[in-house]
């Protein structure tokens, strides 16, 4: 057998267990198998190609994987779980510029004078999706982190303007498929990287993660472009299951915040709402608790729901939350933990870290059925979470998040919200619950508060 | 022509496997599920390693070298956190449970690094 036969052999069954890691990653039994079956595909990807015959620049190419490998292995172990969702911007985001500068090289070595048009075409599609995702995934990388603002910024005209720059993008692209310019391919790269970050501005910290999924799944598309311009089945097949999943996990994602795809890409969802939920906040009294108060309350409730947010993850509370949990549960008090569907910053990332904390699973209940015990409920407490339980989602039909679906906290008898300041949460829009009379505040972080509410439950 | 139209075939076959093969995800393996895809994404690294292999020019060298290193970051990265996120999910009850105490500060334990 050739090596070039044995070469696309071993791509297909790279390409099959990429495939079955992704069904396997759909299942929580055969998830960690999955993920750990499409690195060996891509190790075996990776080792056939080293045997291709001419293949010169070894020495640079062990030296450019030694590099990446230095870096990104101790950033990927190192980083906390809170902090995931940035990493896989990040990780992504050079994927897609990786899939950029693959496609533009390509071309470089080209004879653009006899190159067919399609070719021209896939290079430049890849370096166009390529470059959008490597700056989108940038600023969403910064709008996590915190390096900026995670408020939605907007200007006068920025429809028109992300408009007139996409237009740009098209017309110089026909450009290149007619001259096959180099010059004005480099041009459509950087209009591109401009494109990613000004198409990413306006959207708000809350929504980043849906906007990840997306990105995610343009590199998708990036790398099977780059797969046309190599000749190369396996970055197609690899690159399309990447994009076509990454759309339908995208559309799911904003499902469960209740809001369209559309919605949340352009509305700049949260930054108009601020100013009037601050102003009529202002002067309204809320009833503040000691820990003491809520160590009672707890200890002499029935049954406890813990609603955990993103407040409880900033704050690595989640070892207290489930130590808080243990003593209530040694009082004979039933304790569940009520989990939104985007608790935390994605889908599933709450999960992630009560799993990390020992939480028992059947301690975690899902939102439809953690609503149903609510009403049965003596004591939600609200642990760092502020737009997932806010009750304007089904009472105010202006509110950007009326229709998202919420953790019914109104509806059990007191409800305790441990919060570290009366701002309004990610979505930025003010909480009337906070000033409901059955709602107790409990002001600091969420780490400090649930230290202290240990030993009062147990003194208690 | 005939070979743009293969790969086509391919193409869109791998969309319909795509779309196929992740309809029935509970929520919780949302972020794993994206962050695993993410990895895969990094098979990039064959496209770069070929590019930069078959490299004539000084600027097809340093292009090429680039993408290496950011698509094996792609790569290693993409797996570590997922295997990370997923190590979370494995069963635990035949293995004894840490004190309370001990737990938040035990060796290994994610936040036993942070002040």
């Amino acid at each position: 057998m050739s090596i070039g036969t044995t070469t696309q052999l071993i791509y297909l069954i790279a390409a099959i267990s990429f495939i079955v890691a992704l069904m396997g990653l759909s299942s929580p039994r055969h998830a960690r198998q999955g993920n750990l079956l499409a690195a060996a595909g891509m190790l075996m990807a990776i080792a056939v190609t080293f045997a291709q015959p001419h293949l010169g620049h070894l020495g640079l190419i062990i030296g450019a994987m030694a590099i990446g490998v230095v870096v990104g292995v101790p950033a990927a172990r190192l980083v906390r779980m809170t902090a995931m969702p940035q990493m896989v911007a990040i990780f992504n985001g050079v994927g897609g510029g990786a899939a950029a500068l693959v496609s533009l090289t390509e071309f470089l070595g080209m004879d653009t004078k006899t190159v067919a048009t399609y070719k021209v075409l896939e290079v430049v599609l890849g370096v166009v999706i390529g470059g959008i995702s490597f700056a989108g995934s940038g600023i969403a990388f910064a709008k996590l982190q915190e390096l900026m603002t995670g408020r939605p910024i907007t200007y006068p005209g920025q429809q028109v303007i992300n408009a007139i720059a996409g237009l740009a993008i098209l017309g110089l692209v026909l450009t290149v498929l007619v001259t096959a310019s180099t010059p004005v391919l480099w041009i459509v790269l950087i209009l591109s990287l401009a494109l990613g970050v000004i198409f990413v501005l306006p959207i708000g910290g809350a929504d980043v993660p849906v906007l990840i999924s997306l990105l995610n799944s343009f590199t998708g598309l990036a790398v099977a472009a780059s797969g046309f311009t190599l000749d190369n089945n396996l970055l197609i097949i690899a690159g399309t299951l990447v994009g076509a999943s990454g759309i339908l996990l995208t559309r799911k994602m904003s499902q469960a915040m209740g809001r369209s795809l559309p919605n949340i890409l352009f509305s700049a969802f949260g930054s108009v709402i601020t100013a009037t939920g601050t102003a009529d906040g202002a002067d309204r009294s809320v009833r503040a608790g000691t820990p003491e108060d809520i160590g009672v309350l707890l200890a002499y409730a029935r049954k406890v729901a813990i609603v955990p947010g993103y407040g409880l993850a900033v704050a690595q509370a989640q070892h207290t939350a489930r130590e808080l949990a243990d003593t209530l549960s040694k009082r004979g008090v039933e304790v569940y933990y009520a989990i939104h569907p985007v608790a935390g910053r994605m889908p599933g990332h709450m999960n992630v870290l009560l799993a990390e904390a020992n939480v028992p699973y059947e301690q975690l209940k899902e939102m439809d059925e953690a609503n149903l015990e609510m009403p049965t409920t003596d004591v939600a407490l609200v642990v760092g979470a502020n737009d997932t339980v806010n009750p304007a989602a089904k009472t105010t039909p202006g509110s950007p998040i009326y229709g998202m679906p919420i953790i019914n906290a109104d509806e059990a008898q007191n409800i305790v919200f441990l919060k570290r300041s009366m701002r309004p949460g990610f979505a930025g829009i003010d909480n009337e619950l906070l000033y409901d009379p059955k709602t107790t505040m409990l002001f600091g972080d969420a780490k400090e508060t649930l230290t202290k509410l240990v030993p009062a439950v147990a003194t208690a | 022509m005939n070979s743009i139209l293969e790969y086509l075939t391919i193409f869109v076959l791998a969309a319909f496997v795509g779309f196929e093969v992740i309809s029935k995800v509970p929520s919780i393996l949302h972020t794993p599920l994206m962050s695993g895809s993410n990895a895969i994404h990094g098979v990039i690294l064959v496209g770069a390693m070929l590019i930069l292999g078959h490299a004539n020019t000084t600027a097809e060298e340093v292009l090429g070298f680039l993408a290496v290193v950011l698509a094996t970051l792609n790569v290693v990265g993409g797996f570590v956190v997922t295997d990370r996120m997923l190590e979370m999910f494995k069963s635990k009850p035949d293995q004894p449970r840490p004190e309370p105490d001990q737990a938040r500060g035990a060796p290994g334990s994610e936040d036993a690094t942070d002040s």
